[in-house]
């Protein structure tokens, strides 16, 4: 069976040694191959798994999907313990070595002013959720007394709705102080789109889903901060993520699609 | 360095990053994963999946922007 090349990252050359047994998605050995003064992190792949009609098909299949990222999020990992580098997309693949030879050729300046900004940085996640007040909470476990007639069940619900209102203002105001407040700690800062209570399975909405580039010498301060926050929001709750390597920094290539 | 307490990373940050981060760099396989947010998409699979385990502790009582807020997959919730 023909093989075709996953690329996990481009970098510079390794400072440090690669993890000897590191396997990435479909549990192959991952190998450097290096170009130009770059080295792209490959593994090989078998087209069977990763032709695009195959790879579309896998791409619905979530234990399929979450084995892949996890794979792909391994070796980035890895190679973060060594040097800065810069992650591809997941299922970024390739024909062959030379196919991904060519590549690096294509966007070598780029490659390199991006690896230039990345350089001892890392990647920080804040998430803030609307926390269940406790009386709330209470309230929707217990069922509720049955409304005497339609104007009390029209008052409860009134109430029901502007207690929501207000937890969801205050969460909103305090996320976006965090969110100012860590902006400008952070070089650069995303927005990501809030994740789903029901997939995450986490306690209340997300009302902030924020990345920021944080230089590790910085990170001790930033965490702090995001600390100290924390302790001071009533309700809202605050989780932090990472480090992480800078994924949601890494721009898109000039001339190719978002 | 900061040591953060290190667990496992939840998959839904993970595919936040894999899916709308990461540079994209048109390989040899084409893939439009980069218009399509997969984890939107593929939410109610998803969903049925976590419901089984875990039930929305909290009845969303707006649509996050950017999320499906009502799943349209089965609920699994007690019947009065």
């Amino acid at each position: 069976m023909t093989g075709l090349r996953y690329v996990y990252a481009v970098c510079r050359p390794l400072g440090a040694p690669l993890q000897a047994q590191l396997t990435g998605v479909a549990g192959a050995p991952v190998k450097q191959l290096p170009h130009h003064g770059l080295i792209a992190v490959v593994s090989e792949v078998p087209a069977g798994d990763f032709a695009e009609e195959p790879l579309r098909a896998h791409l619905e299949d979530l234990d399929w999907l979450a084995a892949t990222a996890r794979a792909h999020h391994g070796v980035i990992d890895a190679l973060t313990m060594v040097t800065t580098p810069m992650p591809l997309r997941l299922a970024t693949v390739f024909r062959d070595d030379s196919a991904v030879r060519c590549m690096i050729q294509s966007w070598e300046d780029h490659i390199r002013s991006t690896l230039e900004r990345l350089q001892g940085r890392v990647e920080w996640g804040v998430k803030v959720y609307l926390s269940a007040e406790p009386a709330h909470a209470a309230a929707a476990a217990a069922p509720a007394p049955k409304p005497a007639s339609g104007r009390d069940y029209l008052r409860q619900r009134r109430q029901q709705t502007r207690a929501h209102e207000d937890l969801w203002q205050q969460a909103e105001a305090f996320a976006s102080r965090l969110h100012d407040k860590l902006s400008a700690l952070a070089e650069e800062s995303r927005l990501h789109a809030p994740q789903s209570a029901a997939l995450s399975g986490a306690a209340g909405p997300n009302v902030l889903n924020a990345a920021y580039l944080v230089p590790r010498a910085r990170s001790e301060e930033f965490v702090e901060v995001v600390d100290r926050m924390r302790d001071d929001a009533a309700g809202p709750r605050v989780e932090l993520t990472g480090p992480w390597a800078a994924y949601s920094f890494v721009g898109d290539l000039p001339g190719e699609e978002a | 360095m900061t040591v953060v307490e290190r667990r496992e990373v939840a998959l839904v940050d993970l595919l936040d990053r894999l899916l709308a981060g990461g540079v994209v760099i048109t390989g040899d396989v084409t893939l439009r994963i980069a218009d399509v947010d997969l984890v939107r998409i593929d939410l109610n699979a998803l969903i049925s999946s976590v419901n089984e385990q875990v039930p929305s502790p909290f009845e969303i009582p707006r649509a996050v922007p950017g999320t499906t807020a009502a799943p349209d997959g089965p609920r699994t919730e007690e019947p009065p």
